[in-house]
């Protein structure tokens, strides 16, 4: 199959939780081989998007993966393609490193099936891109909830698929391992894959290539991040509280009461 | 003691050569003592009392806590809970139930050893199960929620359990048979019980081995599951139905045994770190382990009379259960 230049595609997209309207028809359009954050204040919507594009919500509307209806795409085919981190969820403990990764595998193995030869390539290569290839025998209770995430990380890595959505990846992650993640999802770029983050720190979303802005279930701007439409974006949505400055090359957000200083 | 993954067929083993060790004393222990083991092979008497009564209680005490150890590891996996255990979620009480309506409609006595008899009693037993487990799954809107689900459990138990005494009080006739059933005996446990317990025992055990993999991804949490592709909704629907299955067909031949069902999965996650497919294999077998000793000591304590081994497992079990609670936190707590 030839690749679309636009990864995912949402038209119209509404979902409703427990009875209340989270997303009002949101029209969204991800680049391929490019990272998209998507940023916004509390409550806009972020999360639910994510999982609607990934598939875990019932939505109304259309979501289109690689130009194909993702309602119409079979569970496996699904899975290969999108890879998932989610936000908080609740992790046994009972696991070992290893087995979790290796569960990063599961779209691409038989019912019952022994791990392949490159199933076991292709954990060890997320063991190793996470820096947690040490722990791979130890306990998921073992480790502290920086080591879980980079873990969780390996296995959403493991899927190596087209398509990686991540909510808050940085959860627990110290400032070290949130470069590891930045050069990760870099290496991930380079290689053609697509990855969409939701970000609650600004200054890390602003490291994107593209932003995607929301608020109260709408997205009010999608851009690159370098644009300064982008960056006006974000400070309204923040209430004009935070500002985006330059410093060297990169984007910061700082309070805009320091904007002067 | 923590073994690593490999070492869990050694651990395996070991539960088996205990197992093996606990079924020859069971078929030792009893009013007559070891007379009846050493005369079996001349004696009618002593061989009717090998045969026709220590072996099937003893084995059947074995397949009993099998089942209950089983459905705890199910329950604990698929609601990603450390306390969901068959007597915690209410399922026991409704099994307790199904079965006291039986035999309010059936007159007869629920140790009756008729395979049929057996059969309908399981039946009955799993119907009153499945529906007390979606009774709690309903009241606790979810599984998401430990207390909720747990005071939803508690709650299903308590108003199933009261029913299922109600039904007593209003047939006397069945009371004396419910008050020994109600406190847990392995005492008439006979072929016709054993076989229904094997047959449900092996397809249960083979399902939840199939379905491991499955709660593995559970265990990263529902969204990470789906994202795998794993085909959440069915398997939930197999899980609870292995549950009250396996809940049901151990209630309907002994009563409510409490505590097996939570202990056993506990016991083997702190000795072997194993998947879900596996942990469900060696709970069972520590499961039947369990109330194999608690059965033997049942029947030594205060020998020649014995004690109700629902009693001693409630005793010993909630004790377990008190260990867990109050355990260091950096050893896990309640794991």
């Amino acid at each position: 199959m030839t690749k679309s230049s636009t990864a995912i595609k949402s038209s119209n997209l509404h979902v409703s939780l427990n009875g209340q309207k989270v997303l009002h028809g949101i029209d969204l359009q991800i680049r391929a081989g490019r990272w998209t954050s998507i940023v916004g204040p509390n409550g806009a919507g972020k999360s639910t998007l994510l999982k609607a594009l990934a598939g875990l919500l019932e939505y109304q509307g259309e979501v289109f993966l690689f130009d194909q209806p993702l309602a119409h795409l079979k569970a496996k085919y699904r899975s290969q393609q999108i890879s998932w981190l989610g936000q908080n969820e609740a992790t046994s403990d009972d696991l070992n490193v290893w087995d979790v990764v290796m569960l990063g595998r599961l779209p691409f193995q038989d019912w019952m099936a022994v791990p392949s030869a490159q199933d076991k390539q292709a954990v060890e290569a997320a063991l190793q891109a996470t820096k947690a290839w040490d722990w791979r025998q130890r306990r998921l209770g073992q480790l502290s909830a920086g080591e879980k995430q980079r873990v969780l990380l390996a296995r959403a890595i493991a899927v190596q698929a087209s398509l990686m959505l991540m909510d808050e990846p940085l959860t627990n992650l110290d400032p070290p391992h949130q470069v590891d993640w930045l050069e990760q999802v870099r290496y991930l770029t380079a290689q053609g894959k697509t990855v969409v983050s939701v970000l609650h720190e600004v200054g890390m979303a602003l490291h994107a290539d593209d932003t995607v802005v929301m608020q109260a279930g709408r997205i009010v701007h999608q851009g690159a991040c370098a644009d300064l439409a982008s960056h006006r974006a974000i400070e309204t949505v923040f209430d004009k509280r935070i500002a985006i400055q330059a410093v060297g090359s990169e984007w910061v957000a700082i309070p805009s009461s320091l904007r002067s200083i | 003691m923590n073994l690593n993954k490999s070492n869990h067929w050694l651990f395996a083993l070991k539960m088996l050569l205990l197992v093996a060790i606990g079924i020859g004393i069971g078929v030792s222990v009893g009013s007559s003592g070891l007379e009846s083991l050493q005369n079996a092979w001349h004696d009618d008497v002593a061989w009717k009392i090998i045969w026709e009564i220590r072996l099937p209680r003893t084995l059947g005490a074995f397949a009993v806590g099998a089942l209950l150890g089983l459905a705890g590891a199910l329950a604990q996996g698929l609601f990603r809970n450390p306390l969901a255990d068959p007597y915690l979620l209410g399922s026991a009480s409704g099994a307790t139930l199904g079965v006291a309506l039986a035999l309010a409609f059936y007159g007869g006595n629920q140790f009756a050893p008729d395979a049929y008899i057996r059969v309908g009693l399981t039946g009955a037993a799993f119907a009153g199960a499945l529906l007390a487990v979606v009774l709690t799954l309903l009241l606790a809107r979810g599984v998401q929620h430990t207390m909720r689900l747990l005071l939803a459990g508690v709650i299903v138990g308590v108003v199933m359990g009261a029913m299922a005494s109600l039904i007593a009080l209003m047939r006397p006739d069945v009371l004396q048979n419910m008050q020994g059933f109600l406190l847990g005996s392995t005492a008439f446990i006979g072929w016709s019980a054993c076989l229904v317990m094997v047959y449900v025992l092996l397809p249960c055990l083979c399902l939840a081995w199939f379905f491991g993999f499955a709660m593995d991804a559970l265990s990263l949490g529902e969204s990470t599951a789906l994202s795998l592709g794993v085909p959440l909704r069915a398997m939930r629907i197999v899980i609870v139905l292995l549950v009250a299955l396996a809940t049901g067909a151990a209630v309907a031949q002994t009563g409510l045994i409490a505590f097996v069902g939570l202990a056993a999965p506990h016991l083997v996650r702190s000795i072997v770190l194993v998947k879900n497919g596996n942990l469900a294999l060696l709970s069972a077998l520590m499961g039947g382990l369990l109330l194999l000793l608690a059965d033997i000591l049942a029947r030594s304590l205060i020998a020649p009379q014995e004690l109700p081994v629902g009693v001693l497992t409630a005793v010993l079990g909630g004790g377990y259960l008190l260990w867990l609670m109050y355990r260091n936190q950096d050893q896990g707590g309640l794991r």
